[in-house]
This record gives structure tokens, sequence and C-alpha cells, in this order.
């Protein structure tokens, strides 16, 4: 069936704009993982400013414009462009897009067994979308008013008043759209088209996580929505929405109708952004315990603990967010409630943790490529989720707020966390997706490499902001801590550039492979659930004969079961 | 003479209150290194242990582990005495327990611009004359309303923060245009400057000496460049600063302006 309806779709249909949410899930992998690519690259050049403060770099003037670096000297707006884009494209046009977008769109339909999204053509409106918003981020550079240089937090006045904004609001408006649209088609899908037998708690753990962040992008990202029309109508309306009155800028009144609050955006935009951080990180969880199961050949440890774990995590999401405004001029009452959330919130998180660490007890670990993404996910994440602890408690993020600890902090969790887990997840479905394996020995270098550059990169930030350094600077050796700790910049910057070439065997790697990789079957990992029970590549229509389940995800080294692992739709004996 | 007081973990502290900020980071990060030695052993054990070899089958059988239980107990508890024990009530004495006037606290305002800190000195008579948004200009940065007779005496003064030791400061922070942060690294004090508010702070410093204020939130192109200088006098020293600019330099600008 699916074949003949393959045929009748000409190229653009078929590669462009297609309805199949592999081909969507590929698009988004794509598009995403060169965001990721291009927001690293904004930061390789921004940590020379930092390393190596007022060097000019004549080459660099030709490339960004003598605008934005005369004579190959990077200007303070130019950095703080840098900064605020390096932020939004890694968050929103990189890693959320590939962990959801990317993996969610490809594999979730396969592993319920589905035949494709429940909505194939919004399918299609989420990543068209997404990929506008992505085109205003970029072109945003080209305006005559430069790129967003607010943070990628835009805290009003500032973000008011500072120019590139207003294309700022408007791509993230696509954005959000884009994850609207996304996050309705995962629930439905989800909900609606299991396979028979697929009961909630036969569900692979991955499958789980995308539910739940799903629902966090539903109901956290609509608030951000509200506020970037509300910081689009204060920019382009002459509104007052985060305004307060008797402004006075380079000691001129603004002229203004006042009385609006600059809080009520950062309120707005932390309901958003802490969920956000869930939305992160629960993907890479699913991806990591899907190859940490299929690697130990082993069931997981407290399959059901992990699953309530992450429920419980989404919805304690949603009330920790004034955590990141302690220093705001918050009361005792607030800082109360904010701080105690903050340490419950981390009880979840240890027990996914811990559920992931014991499940190695008894296993027979093999050391695949993805499984060694997967193993540093662990001791990396429990780094990003340790140095939370005092940044969460109001005494010692007095010293800590705002510094080099905050962006080492979440860089753990998001960069050698949830990085380590997408790469590990696009070496574990690469050959579901091509048929073919990627190369062992690439991938090792990748893995070596990435993990060792990624500590020495972000392992300094800590002494930094131990250290009393802010964030956001552009030439800390301003102050006299600053230039104390100068020497931990650049051993942080020269990290980040060997970083950058050891991405190199990864693409070399990922498109050598499409090609010349090595031809495998549709199983290769000798893994149990449904995705792998297509065909590699799957047809349109992913299976070729309706799966049913017969049992729970992770069926591994059975003792009744002679192969070693009984997939999800092996027919009981 | 800064290079010699700063190491490679928490700047010096003068405060009264800081050791208090110090000793919960400290402790915390005693509780991460425990916690993560402790996990990493038994995580590095599994790698090795539990390799894959010829011979060796994983177990489908899942180990019954109550000792992960308990330790999420414990770290919970320990989060619970973190919390309760000494974060709640070092917030409590920052935000709350203020200086009272007995203590003859040194009352100051602290207006944050586009990139500077101005400092506001009430003088002698102990009352800050009014400001105006409307009167702030290149040399009146904070509108200070000469016409008023309590600005008098008013000394204003520009990334230059100078307060006596062992004496109480109380600060109000108010802002002229964007959300900025107070921060002085060596007093454990930071705080968010957020126009259209005006939020008070305290401190008091046991050392004197030479250190630095900086900006800890993105406040725009120069943000990086946002610091002023702190200097810690005696009293003595601070007193005899005091009356010499608030008594004699203000009267000529003020006279200057006429």
């Amino acid at each position: 069936m699916s074949g003949e309806h393959d045929h009748e779709l000409g190229f653009w249909r078929k590669y462009v704009f297609s309805i199949d949410h592999k081909v969507i899930g590929i698009q988004y992998t794509i598009t995403a993982l060169l965001f990721l690519l291009f927001g690293f690259t904004l930061m390789m050049v921004m940590r020379f400013q930092l390393a190596y403060p007022g060097t000019e770099i004549p080459f660099l003037a030709k490339i960004f414009g003598e605008g934005n670096m005369p004579g190959g000297l990077m200007l303070p707006e130019f950095y703080n462009q840098l900064g605020a884009m390096h932020g939004t494209i890694m968050v929103f046009l990189g890693v959320v897009p590939l962990a959801v977008g990317g993996f969610g769109n490809y594999v979730m339909p396969l592993q319920i067994g589905a035949p494709d999204m429940a909505f194939p053509r919004l399918n299609m409106a989420s990543y068209w979308v997404y990929f506008l918003g992505g085109v205003i981020m970029l072109g945003s550079f080209f305006l005559p008013s430069g790129a967003a240089q607010s943070g990628w937090t835009s805290y009003p006045p500032l973000s008011n008043i500072n120019p590139g904004q207003t294309a700022w609001l408007f791509g993230m408006v696509f954005l959000i759209t884009s994850s609207l649209l996304g996050s309705v088609n995962f629930i439905v899908t989800i909900i609606q088209l299991r396979a028979e037998g697929l009961t909630f708690f036969r569900l692979p753990f991955f499958v789980w996580a995308q539910l739940v962040t799903a629902f966090l992008l539903l109901l956290a990202f609509p608030p951000l929505e509200a506020a970037g029309v509300l910081q689009l109508m204060d920019r382009l309306a002459g509104t007052s929405f985060f305004m307060p009155s008797g402004l006075v800028v380079s000691n001129q009144v603004l002229d203004i109708a006042g009385e609006g609050n600059p809080l009520l955006w950062q309120h707005l935009f932390w309901f958003l952004a802490h969920p956000e951080v869930y939305v992160l990180i629960l993907p890479a969880m699913g991806i990591v315990a899907e190859i940490l199961a299929n690697n130990t050949r082993k069931p997981l440890w407290g399959y059901r603990s992990l699953v309530y774990a992450t429920i419980f995590l989404g919805f304690m999401s949603f009330i920790v967010w004034a955590h990141h405004m302690f220093m705001t001029g918050m009361g005792t009452t607030m800082s109360a409630f904010f701080q105690t959330t903050t340490m419950i919130i981390s009880v979840p998180s240890v027990i996914i943790l811990t559920a992931m660490v014991i499940s190695l007890w008894g296993a027979s670990i093999r050391y695949t490529v993805p499984m060694l993404f997967a193993i540093a996910f662990l001791p990396m994440f429990a780094i990003g989720g340790l140095t939370g602890l005092p940044l969460g408690l109001t005494a010692s993020d007095i010293h800590l707020h705002d510094t080099y600890y905050v962006i080492g902090h979440f860089h753990f969790v998001v960069a050698p966390g949830t990085l380590m887990a997408l790469f590990g997840g696009i070496y574990y479905w690469f050959p579901k997706v091509t048929g073919r394996l990627m190369n062992n020995m690439l991938g090792k270098l990748h893995f070596w490499g990435t993990l060792i550059f990624m500590n020495v990169v972000f392992m300094p930030m800590f002494l930094q902001g131990m250290h009393s350094v802010s964030r956001r600077l552009y030439d800390q050796t301003v102050y006299e801590h600053g230039k104390d700790v100068q020497d931990l910049t650049i051993a942080s910057s020269w990290g980040a550039w060997c970083l950058g070439i050891a991405q190199i065997p990864f693409i070399i790697n990922f498109f050598a492979s499409i090609f010349a990789g090595k031809k495998v079957g549709s199983n290769p990992w000798d893994a149990t659930t449904l995705e792998w029970a297509a065909p590699s590549p799957p047809p349109h229509g992913n299976f070729e004969t309706e799966p049913v389940v017969y049992r729970g995800p992770y069926e591994y080294s059975p003792p009744e079961d002679p192969t070693g692992f009984s997939p999800q739709n092996k027919a009981p004996a | 003479m800064l290079d010699s007081l700063y190491g490679y973990w928490l700047p010096p502290d003068i405060s009264t209150h800081g050791y208090q900020v110090d000793r919960l980071i400290n402790v915390i990060h005693w509780f991460m290194g425990a916690i993560f030695v402790g996990w990493g052993i038994f995580f590095t054990y599994c790698l090795i242990r539990f390799r894959a070899r010829p011979g060796h089958r994983a177990s489908h059988q899942l180990p019954k582990a109550k000792a992960s239980k308990w330790s999420e107990v414990c770290v919970a508890a320990f989060e619970a005495v973190l919390l309760i024990g000494f974060s709640m009530p070092v917030w409590a004495q920052i935000k709350n327990e203020f200086p009272t006037e007995e203590q003859k606290p040194l009352h100051l305002r602290i207006v944050a611009e586009q990139f500077a800190w101005n400092f506001h000195y009430p003088g002698a008579d102990g009352e800050f004359g009014r400001t105006a948004p409307e009167l702030m200009a290149a040399d009146n940065l904070i509108g200070l309303d000469y016409d008023d007779p309590a600005a008098a005496d008013d000394l204003v003064t520009n990334n230059d923060l100078r307060i006596p030791v062992d004496r109480p400061i109380i600060c109000d922070l108010t802002s002229k245009d964007v959300i900025h942060s107070f921060w002085i690294p060596v007093m454990r004090i930071k705080q968010d400057v957020i126009p259209g508010m005006k939020i008070p702070i305290w401190f008091q410093a046991t050392q004197t000496g030479d250190y630095q204020v900086a900006c800890a939130q993105l406040c725009g192109n120069n943000h990086y460049n946002m610091k002023g200088d702190l200097t810690v006098y005696s009293a003595a020293e601070f007193e005899a600063w005091y009356a010499d600019m608030a008594g004699g330099d203000d009267e000529e600008e003020e006279e200057e302006d006429e």
C-alpha cells in the first residue's frame, strides 16, 4: 500500500513539503544540527574576545563587517548580539527542535507502532513555522539594527530600548507557535495511535519523556507568547506593559505612557523558561534510557518509578520559576516557597539518575558508541544537577547569582548532559534512518574529544563564578577579580576551540556513513522496541504489517528466550 | 594588593553576615562532593564489573536495591537541613533584620544608570534633597533639586562609594533606566536594581580597604565596565572625608550652577 503511494508524490511533496513524520523528523534534525553548529560558532568567536580582550583579528572584520568588528576588534554591542543569539539559537533553534522535533518526530510514532503522527499536515506546518522563525532570527543579523542584544532572557526595559529586539520577538512568536502545534500533535498521537497491546506501562521510556515534554510545551509556552506580543506592543505601538514611569535614558526623560512593570516580563518569561529546562532534559533522559536498556542487555531498573518521577518532575517544573528571580527583591515568604519547591524538584531527578545507575547492576555492558555517550551523560548531568543546589538556596545564591557559576551549571545540564544524549541518539537510530551504521572509530574519536573538551570548557566556569566574575561581561579583566582568573578564561576558550575541532570526525562520519556506512538489517542492536520491527529505512506508513504488542519495552535476557531478547511484538511461544 | 587577597575560591569576606553565606556554600560543596564521589565509585565499579565478555550474561532479574531509597531519603533530608537550617535564617536576617536607628546607620541612596553607580549621601542634616527625573542632566546625574534646602549639604559621587567600617549602611536602590544589579562581592551582597521600584538593602563592613562594586545584570553595551570603587574607611577617616566633601565642594558646585 505504501509503495504505490510513494510513486504518486513528486520530489517537492516527498522530500520538501512532506507530511511523513520521518521526513519531517529528518528535516528537523538537519536544520537543528546546522543551527547548533552556527550557535556554537558564534560562541567560538566570542571566546576569542573573552580570552584575549581587545585583540584585533583582521580577517573577522571581513566576515562580520567593519560595523561590527572594525579592524577585527569586536565591539561590545556585537559581543552582546552574539551572546543573545547564542542562547536563543542553542535553546530554541537547536536543542529543542533536535530533541523534540527531530527525535520525537522520527522515533516516537515508530516506537508506538503508528503509521504516522495523528495530524500529518499540522506536523508539516510545525516544521515550516519553525523554519520561518529560524530565518527571521538569522536574518536579523543582516538588518541595519543588527540582531537582538539584550540576552536570551530579554529583560525589559533594556530589551524595549535596545535595537534588534523586534526581529527577535517576531522570530520567537513563530518558534513558539511551531512548538505549540507540535505539542498538540505529540499528545494526541501518543494517546490515540498506540499499537494494539501497547498499554501506557508498556511504552518505552522515551515515549513517556516525549509525552511529558509535550505537555510542558503546551502549557508553558503560551505565557511567553503573550509576553512576546506585549513586548512587541511596547516597541511598536507605544504601550508600556513593561515600562515604569519616569525612565531617564542618557539623562533624557523617555516619552512613554509608563506605569508598567519590568518584573512582569520576568515572571512570564521564567514561567516558560523553567519548564523549558525540562523540555531540554527529559527527551535526553528518554534517549539515554533506551540506549542503556539496549546496551546493558537487561530491563531498566525501576521503570515505573522513572515514569512517576518524570510526571512529578513535569508538574513541579511549573512552580519553581521564581528561583531565577531571588535577587529581584523577593521577601522571605516568597523565597521560602520557591526555595522549597526547588529542593523538592531535585528529588525526582535523583530518582531518575539513581534508577539509571542501578540499571547497570547485573548488566552485560556493550561499549558501543551510543552507549559511551549515554554513560557519559550520567556523571555530566549529575554535575549539572548538583551545582543547581547552591543556586536554588537564596543565601548561597546571593554570591553565585548571575555569575559564571550559573553558566557552568546550566551548560553542564544542557551541553555535556543533553547534547551527549542527543549525539548518542544519533549514533543509535542512524541505522534505522539510513539502513547503515556510522563508523565506530570516528565515533569513538568524536566521543572522547567531546567529553574531554566539554569539561575543559565548562569546569573552569565554576571557579570563575565562585571568584565572583559576572556573566555576560565583554571583558572581565576590567575587574580585579576578573584578572585573577583570566587564565581560566583562556583555558576555557582553548577548550571551546578544541571542542570545535572534535566535531569534525562527527560531521565526516555523519555524511560519509549515509552513503558508505556498513549496511545492516532492520535491527542491528538486537533491540526490543517497536521501531526496530519496521524495515530500515521504514517506508511511508512505517510497518509492513500492523504490529501487536505482547510485553513491556525492555525484555532483554529473559531466561525463557534463547535469543537473548524478546521484542515487544514477538508473539509468545 | 587585591591580587594577594583573592584566591581561586571565594573572594575575601569583609561583611558581618557574609560568613553565613560562605559557610552554606562550603557545606553544600562538601555535600555535593561526597555524593558525587560515592556515586562515582559505584558507577565505575558497575562499568568494570558488568562489562560484556565471553561467558558473562546479563541478569534479567532486577536487584532489590533498598539502598537507593535510603540514599534518596538522605539527600532529601540533608536538603531540608540546608534549607531550613542554613538558607532561610540568612535570608530572613538580610531581608527583615535591618539595623535600628540606635545603631546609627549611615543612610545612602544608590541610583544606577547606564553605565555608572551614583551614590547620594544626605550630608550633615541627615536628610536627602528632593530629586526629580526632569532635572537629570550630565552635570546633575541624579536630578537633585538644589532649590530644596535639604539638598544644600548633600553629596553625590559617581562610581565612588566610601563607607565607614563597623557601622551599618542602609541603602535605597533605584535605577534611572534599565535593570542593573548592585553587587559588592566582598560584602556578600547582591540586589537587582529595578526601575520603578525602590529596594532597601543593608550591610556592614568589618575591614577597611579598597574593593570594587560590580554590576551583575546585563544592562547594555558597557555593562562590563559598570564598576565602582569601594573604599572602606575607619570611622575617623570617613568623618573627615564626609565633612570635607559635603561641606565644601558641593556648595561651590551649587554656586556654579547659579
